[in-house]
């Protein structure tokens, strides 16, 4: 069977840093596939068809992974004993939830008005929150190897993900 | 087989080599076969010229007329002339919120609804098996030989069950699928390559009775699907439904018969597509009573009365941007396929909504087919390393489990790249409870009646233990056809069970086995005659790869694995030269096994290169 106990940085061939160049994991995954994918299998019996279907299932939850920031962190952490999405690991600071509350309200509102600009305006807020968070998770992941200093940063990052996907699908509800 | 078939940079195929493919769209309204032929797609004609197949069948007291001639009965025999299968595949009665429409004998029931008709009850599946076994046998008289396989085309946004019946019905006819491939990623493979282009392209697919939207990207060499949405029962019928019931309030009439409504329904096909290539439309039409009716569609009533189901287009088109995280403004161009798509109505709602004007450079009707040919022909191993592509499709709709108080948790959720395979945990919730079951659903939203049931199935023998202790891992695992597996196993005990997701609407393996031997198109020494060419194009193939693969990597054999491998193809050269199927399947699937370590390892030098060539282009 293939080497597939290597870790999703290894089999892209990249560094296990938070930040790397843009294009390196697609290139490096379309390379893969190009490989693996069962469309490159189809002459191939039940068993080597499998094979295939392994791997590039594999590689496609790979790639998910490491594309997404939060996951890409979260993996991150894991690879250094540290699982930030463990049961007990949830707590956030009190202005941050704070924060966020006022704009679960106003978002409410706004979708209750049918206002899609001023869900759009909220969504641009998470998103530069986002943006800051992302900024000092890079330094404290890349720059000081503060693994456990960075569970915070990421867990807030996952709370704002989930506030905008919230917020995106209440614009999607209201434009339907 | 088991070795990988890895193209050598130079070896491309002789012509007498080449590998018969082709590519069908079974379409709603019409179905189509095509190939590629010295390098460029064609669709194969019937004998009289014509590229379409009408998607018709009739059952005859001694017999089934698939096609044209099916269709210029269509009227004078509605019950038995079965036309829009396509809306039936994987779909039970209650699904049907438009059955009255149909003029058939419904028979409901556990499963996929059943027709009645006067060669007995008929599943849809056989229905579309009628339209494929002729569709081969066109591609097989034209080109000369027995097909290596097809790829048929299925709308993005069919669901499991109506995946799976189409491979069944594909079965049924004696096709090979290579893949069910997305009817809009076909019709960017042929649009795509044609134009070599680069860059986010949305295709848009009305047919006969579905609605496709997908946002592609494409890339040197790769097709990727970003997102992909739709409607499996919008289409151009339902247009021809409205001007139908236009028909019927404008004359007053009462209700018709199935004869008379078969008859209307065509006049107003008709009439859509003349107001399309004239801009008025006359409709007369002198019923089975006597009375005519003389009516004539603008261009404004037509409008007027199908603005609503134009409209609902354009809600999946959004949600499929949304998905992508994408703009109108971020599409470089819409393509446009089906027949549907002729409509002016249509044409000017797309490109206002894209601020572009559509593309509408490839015959809409026989794009998909195109691209599927194509598609076939790569898979198929008849093009050249470099000269190739990949296609990385999504899956349509989420797919989930029931859990506690009727609602679904999802595992995979929609417009995940395939193949996929995803696991979640779960737990008892009772003292000493020993089995679980475990239903799977497919949709989006969350609440169980609200989404498609796919399959029930339980998983037993879970050793007593307090509620919350068990660990029952479920897999779920979509291959590249977009069709699922399940599996739950226990973690502390390893009790497993597992599922490939078709009892609630497909066909079991003893069905189709029957349904093949009820076949008269299949007799006896056809059957054998078969099976042996069959199994002689299996071993021919297997025979080839294991050449290149030692060819090519037989360093990464010892001495006594080579001397195995060799004396198994020796065996199978001697099975080879005889008649008989049994043994010569069976000599060929001890080479595979032979081979099977093989194949592993050159996967792994196979995967090692790609990264090496990745890194020297980073570097470069």
């Amino acid at each position: 069977m293939i080497d597939f106990s290597r870790n999703h940085y290894a089999l892209f061939g990249l560094p296990e840093r938070f930040r790397f160049e843009a294009d390196a994991l697609d290139r490096a995954y379309r390379a893969l596939q190009t490989e693996v994918h069962p469309d490159r299998h189809v002459a191939g019996d039940d068993a080597q068809q499998r094979l295939a279907l392994q791997a590039s299932a594999r590689v496609n939850e790979a790639y998910r992974t490491l594309k997404d920031h939060v996951t890409r962190a979260e993996y991150l952490l894991q690879l250094h004993g540290i699982d930030p999405t463990s049961g007990t690991d949830t707590v956030l600071p009190v202005a941050f939830l704070e924060r966020q509350l006022e704009r679960r309200e106003a978002a409410d509102e706004a979708a209750a008005a049918g206002d899609v600009p001023a869900l759009d305006a909220l969504q641009a807020d998470v998103r530069a929150e986002a943006a800051a968070i992302e900024g000092r998770l890079a330094q404290l992941l890349d720059g000081d190897g503060a693994w456990a200093a960075a569970r915070m940063p990421v867990r807030e990052l996952r709370f704002l993900t989930k506030l905008q996907a919230d917020i995106g699908a209440m614009a999607a509800v209201l434009e339907e | 087989m088991a070795l990988l078939q890895i193209s050598e940079p130079d070896a491309s195929p002789l012509p007498h080599e080449r590998r018969l493919a082709v590519g069908i769209d079974l379409g709603t309204t019409n179905s189509l076969v095509a190939t590629v032929r010295n390098g460029i797609p064609v669709v194969l004609p019937d004998a009289q010229g014509r590229p379409l197949l009408p998607s018709i069948v009739r059952y005859l007291p001694d017999g089934v007329h698939v096609g044209h001639e099916a269709q210029n009965e269509q009227t004078r025999d509605p019950q038995n002339t079965i036309v829009s299968v396509k809306r039936l595949m994987g779909r039970g009665l209650a699904d049907l919120s438009d059955a009255r429409r149909f003029p058939y004998r419904f028979i409901d029931g556990p499963g996929m609804v059943g027709l009645g008709t006067r060669a007995g009850p008929k599943s849809p599946v056989e229905v579309s098996a009628e339209i494929l076994r002729v569709l081969r046998e066109r591609a097989e008289a034209s080109l000369g030989g027995k097909l290596v396989g097809a790829v048929v085309t299925v709308p993005a946004y069919f669901d499991d069950a109506q995946r799976q019946a189409t491979k069944d019905a594909a079965r049924l006819a004696g096709l090979d699928v290579l893949r069910l491939l997305n009817e809009p990623t076909a019709a960017a493979i042929a649009y795509g390559l044609d134009n070599a282009s680069q860059g986010t392209y949305a295709v848009f697919d009305l047919g006969g009775g579905t609605f496709d939207i997908s946002i592609l990207k494409l890339t040197r060499g790769v097709f990727e699907v970003l997102a992909t949405n739709g409607d499996s029962a919008l289409g151009g019928d339902d247009f021809d439904h409205r001007v139908y019931c236009w028909v019927i309030e404008a004359a007053g009439l009462p209700p018709l018969s199935a004869e008379d409504t078969r008859l209307l329904m065509l006049r107003s096909r008709e009439a859509k597509e003349n107001l399309t290539l004239h801009g008025t439309a006359p409709i007369v039409v002198t019923l089975a009573n006597g009375q005519k009716v003389d009516l004539t569609l603008t261009a404004e009533n037509f409008t007027a009365i199908t603005q609503n189901l134009v409209a609902k287009t354009l809600a999946p088109v959004r949600r499929a941007l949304r998905d992508a995280g994408l703009q109108p403004r971020d599409i470089q161009g819409v393509v446009m396929v089906g027949g549907a798509t002729r409509m002016p109505q249509i044409q000017k709602a797309v490109g206002d909504f894209f601020g572009q004007p559509p593309l509408t450079n490839l015959n809409p009707d026989q794009v998909v087919a195109l691209g599927a040919a194509i598609q076939a022909d790569v898979l198929a191993g008849n093009r050249r390393a470099g000269d190739d592509w990949l296609l990385l499709d999504v899956i349509p709709l989420s797919l989930g489990l029931e859990t506690m108080g009727s609602l679904v948790e999802k595992i995979i959720p929609r417009n995940s790249t395939i193949p996929v395979t995803r696991a979640q945990e779960f737990t008892t919730y009772r003292d000493g409870q020993t089995a679980m079951a475990i239903h799977v659903l497919q949709g989006e939203r969350e609440r169980v009646t609200d989404c498609r049931s796919l399959a029930r199935f339980e998983l037993r023998g879970i050793p007593p233990m307090t509620a919350g202790a068990a660990r029952i891992r479920v897999t779920f695992q979509v291959d590249a056809d977009g069709l699922l597996a399940v599996s739950a196993r226990e973690q502390g005990t390893g009790v497993e069970a597992a599922i490939t997701v078709k009892p609630s609407y497909g066909l079991t393996d003893g069905d189709i086995a029957r349904m093949l031997q009820d076949s008269q198109a299949h007799a006896a020494d056809d059957m054998a005659a078969r099976a042996l060419g069959e199994a002689q194009v299996e071993a021919d193939q297997l025979v080839a790869v294991t050449r290149t693969a030692l060819a090519a990597d037989g360093d990464l054999l010892s001495a006594t694995e080579r001397a195995a491998i060799d004396a198994s193809l020796a065996a199978l050269a001697r099975c080879r030269e005889g008649s008989d199927h049994r043994a010569l399947v069976a000599a060929t699937e001890a080479l595979n096994r032979a081979t099977g370590e093989l194949a592993a390892r050159r996967m792994n030098r196979t995967v090692a290169r790609a990264l090496t060539g990745r890194q020297v282009d980073t570097l470069s």
